[in-house]
């Protein structure tokens, strides 16, 4: 009998840990409300009877109506269990959550619709955010659970939707606004026609004690987009500079190096981008641009923010035509007029000087007066 | 029993107005859970002092290397002890969603039961990678959520340098401009890749995205390394009925100016109906006894407005399949970059053509498992090397769909061009035959 054997008759039988099941993204088949699984791939068209409502004709003459609101995004199981319990009584049990976090219901007869949307509204769920309105705010996880956010996002959109929920109850603006939130400039909330982020303005204060034992250098010193770091003994000991006028505040080294603190209470402020749309539809996908910088990072309302939001938005809303996106009202008006109007004010920071910038550069005579 | 609250101040702000307030959720779980009292009592310190308090660490489950981000608390007193003790860890555990996000209430009710036993009982619909967040728990917690949420038939999604959750929009199951079934797309392809999301071990990490249309409700286009983006070959299709009711409550002015003028390629024209031509690209519809569109399908770019606005009256073809672009990412380290058409079509109708689509996956997953840099998003591994390199590894010919226009600077070495003449057109000769 060898030693190993001897062990085991030996030792007390232990519970073996339970083996994950790699079953990977599940099928929705299972989930998917009895019409949608009938109808799969066989819709004919679609309208939307009121805002907050759709309402899909399959080509089997079959039609499911779907009733939209909004929530908070992080729930606690209280709210789930009453959206359930909504779900059960006045739909049929069948829910879906869209890309900007909102909830739809569906339901089989146009009769179900409005008492659901009643008791929605009644909870405080806000029932809107389709076709031309401002959904919800896409926005990432801030100061409740992010390792390097510059401000809160679930704060920030709740102070802002506040604000804009009639706008997200009706159906008035020229064409569907996306709006996002992101805690830096990581952005991890992404493109959107109004776009909130974090901006960092000052270098990262380096804490010289740390930075041996926490970081790999040369991987930090990779990070870096400007090649702004470099390694370097400080007090004896070795550490990581920053040449300041290089750094572009960008906030690349802290993930790989906390010690390189960016994040600062008074000098990590607010940026507004606009015009970002990943549709193709019409134009060609388009990426944000900033607009302004520079808003105080001012817990817990915002209101610097909620303001420039606000006038972009109503400017929009009067000036633009129909179906024209934020990008495609500025394409008609020109950024000049787009600056003129919203009251906002383009400076030298506005010039791109990034790699591959001049195609952001007038090539042309182009020029509205 | 809950302990006493720490005071909100300016958290309770946040329970006034309108929208609903996480805020009142977290103080709704507080009533019971020590935890979520002193989750506030952080938050609403970093609300005063405007900094956060979290930081990473390592946290998992046995088998896996990923899909839980840990969360400890920086913010502590002066003998290094947590200020919050009862929240010193808060760890997320990602989970993938069904494709297009669609639950039953009991499926729901589930996760809130699992949740109310092991965690916070926060749960966000989604993170912005489209994963179920399961939002704080301990540490010794981690492995039983997981369990309970494992033996529900939901598994774990990416973190770190890994494939990550992927997302597909409501599509086939509701939507009239699904080009392809987004659902067995996405399972085929990401269960293709269960080990690279469980174990990472990649330069960075790699995103899917699968949206049924050019309208790309997914934002593939700019958030995915490799996006699937349904589309059409043949004609669009009409529908008399529908347009003329369109038409009939729109009238000519909208038309005009809100169809056929913003039309990107001018491909639509309003007709007199006699003088609508015919042929084999022409795709035509009466929006009333004297007036129809006539699209010329050749010129169209599949952009989608003419029938977002006549939603029935016009549609896809039925010849469909997607299109795939590669190299989407946000910001971080070269700026924003959007994905770069690598097949401008690919079929996806039967089980082979969704092992094709896997085939190719697979081969990008490997080269940029093998080229690209350390912390190195997929565009910016193609930037460094040039699209054509890439295409070559992959075994993709060049098609003139990948480029906006062809080269503006002339500091190219042509020395094979002869070469590459003959044997494209040799190609092009072997293709018809065929």
């Amino acid at each position: 009998m060898n030693t190993a054997t001897a062990t085991a008759a030996t030792a007390a039988p232990k519970a073996s840990p339970r083996r994950a099941i790699e079953c990977g993204v599940p099928d929705n088949q299972q989930y998917l409300h009895p019409l949608l699984k009938k109808n799969y791939g066989a819709w004919k068209y679609h309208d939307r009877p009121r805002p907050g409502v759709l309402h899909h004709v399959a080509r089997s003459g079959d039609e499911v109506w779907s009733v939209r609101a909004g929530t908070q995004r992080q729930m606690d199981v209280g709210t789930v269990r009453k959206l359930c319990d909504i779900a059960d009584q006045y739909a049929e049990g069948h829910v879906r959550f869209t890309i900007r976090s909102n909830i739809e219901f569906m339901v089989s007869a146009a009769d179900k619709v409005a008492p659901l949307i009643e008791k929605l509204e009644a909870e405080g769920f806000p029932v809107g955010g389709t076709g031309n309105s401002v959904s919800m705010i896409a926005h990432t996880q801030g100061w409740l659970h992010c390792d390097i956010p510059g401000t809160d996002a679930s704060g920030a959109v709740k102070a802002l939707m506040d604000e804009l929920i009639t706008e997200f109850r009706r159906e008035e603006m020229p064409n569907r606004v996306h709006l996002s939130t992101s805690c830096c400039e990581i952005n991890c909330g992404g493109q959107a026609d109004i776009a909130i982020i974090v901006q960092h303005t000052k270098p990262p204060k380096i804490n010289h004690d740390l930075v041996a034992n926490v970081c790999e250098r040369p991987s930090v010193v990779a990070r870096c987009p400007v090649a702004a770091i470099r390694p370097a003994l400080v007090n004896g000991r070795p550490s990581l500079e920053v040449d300041e006028a290089k750094c572009i505040c960008c906030g690349a080294c802290y993930p790989p190096c906390p010690p390189m603190q960016i994040n600062d209470p008074e000098h990590s402020k607010l940026a507004i981008w606009v015009g970002g749309k990943n549709s193709n539809a019409r134009g060609k996908p388009t990426f944000m641009k900033m607009v302004v910088s520079g808003l105080p990072n001012n817990p817990p309302r915002w209101p610097e923010v909620s303001e420039v939001v606000k006038k972009i938005l109503h400017t929009y809303k009067e000036d633009a035509r129909s179906w024209e996106r934020i990008a495609d009202w500025i394409e008609r008006i020109g950024w000049p007029r787009f600056f003129e109007k919203t009251g906002l004010t383009f400076t030298k920071y506005l010039i791109d000087d990034w790699r591959g910038a001049r195609v952001n550069l007038n090539a042309s005579t182009h020029i509205r007066f | 029993m809950a302990k006493p609250m720490h005071p909100t101040p300016m958290l309770d702000e946040l329970e006034s107005g309108p929208w609903p307030s996480f805020v009142t959720g977290l103080k709704r779980l507080a009533e019971d859970k020590d935890y979520v009292v002193d989750v506030l009592g952080q938050l609403e310190t970093s609300y005063k002092t405007r900094k956060g308090y979290w930081k990473g660490g390592t946290v998992g489950v046995i088998g896996y290397g990923g899909g839980v981000i840990p969360r400890f608390t920086e913010l502590k007193d002066a003998e290094g002890k947590p200020v919050f003790k009862d929240a010193a860890e808060f760890h997320t555990l990602r989970v993938m969603p069904p494709p297009g996000m669609h639950y039953t209430t009991d499926i729901l009710r589930k996760f809130c039961d699992v949740w109310e036993e092991h965690g916070s009982g926060l749960i966000a619909f989604h993170g912005q990678s489209g994963d179920i967040m399961f939002q704080g728990a301990k540490t010794d917690n981690v492995q039983g959520a997981f369990d309970a949420i494992n033996e529900l038939g939901f598994d774990l999604g990416g973190a770190g340098p890994a494939v990550r959750t992927s997302m597909s929009c409501v599509g086939a199951a509701r939507c009239e401009q699904s080009c392809y079934d987004e659902a067995r797309a996405h399972r085929a392809v990401i269960n293709n890749f269960l080990d690279d999301i469980h174990r990472p071990s990649l330069p960075y990490k790699f995103k899917f995205k699968f949206s049924g249309c050019p309208n790309d409700c997914m934002n593939s286009i700019q958030r995915a390394d490799m996006a699937i983006i349904g589309t059409w070959r043949d004609n669009m299709r009409s529908d008399e009925a529908l347009a003329r009711r369109w038409f009939a409550a729109h009238g000519v002015d909208e038309l005009v100016n809100n169809v056929v003028a913003r039309c990107p390629t001018k491909a639509i024209q309003l007709k007199d109906a006699s003088k609508v031509a015919t042929g084999a690209t022409i795709t035509s519809v009466k929006v009333s006894d004297t007036q129809a569109l006539e699209i010329d399908n050749r010129d169209c770019v599949r952009c989608m407005h003419c029938i977002n606005v006549i939603t029935g009256g016009l549609a896809p073809g039925e010849d469909t399949g997607a299109t795939i672009l590669v190299g989407g990412k946000r910001t971080l380290k070269i700026g924003d970059l959007m994905g770069t058409v690598v097949v401008p079509f690919m079929k996806l109708a039967t089980d082979e053509d969704r092992e094709a689509l896997v085939e190719l996956a697979q081969k990008i997953i490997d080269f940029f498992a093998e080229n690209a840099l350390e912390h190195e998003r997929t565009g910016e591994m193609i930037e460094r090397i040039g699209l054509v390199n890439f295409l070559e590894a992959l075994e993709i010919e060049v098609d003139p769909n990948m480029v906006a226009c062809p080269r503006t600077n002339p500091y190219v070495r042509t020395d094979g061009w002869d070469d590459e003449v003959a044997r494209i057109k040799a190609l092009k000769q072997q293709q018809q035959a065929a």
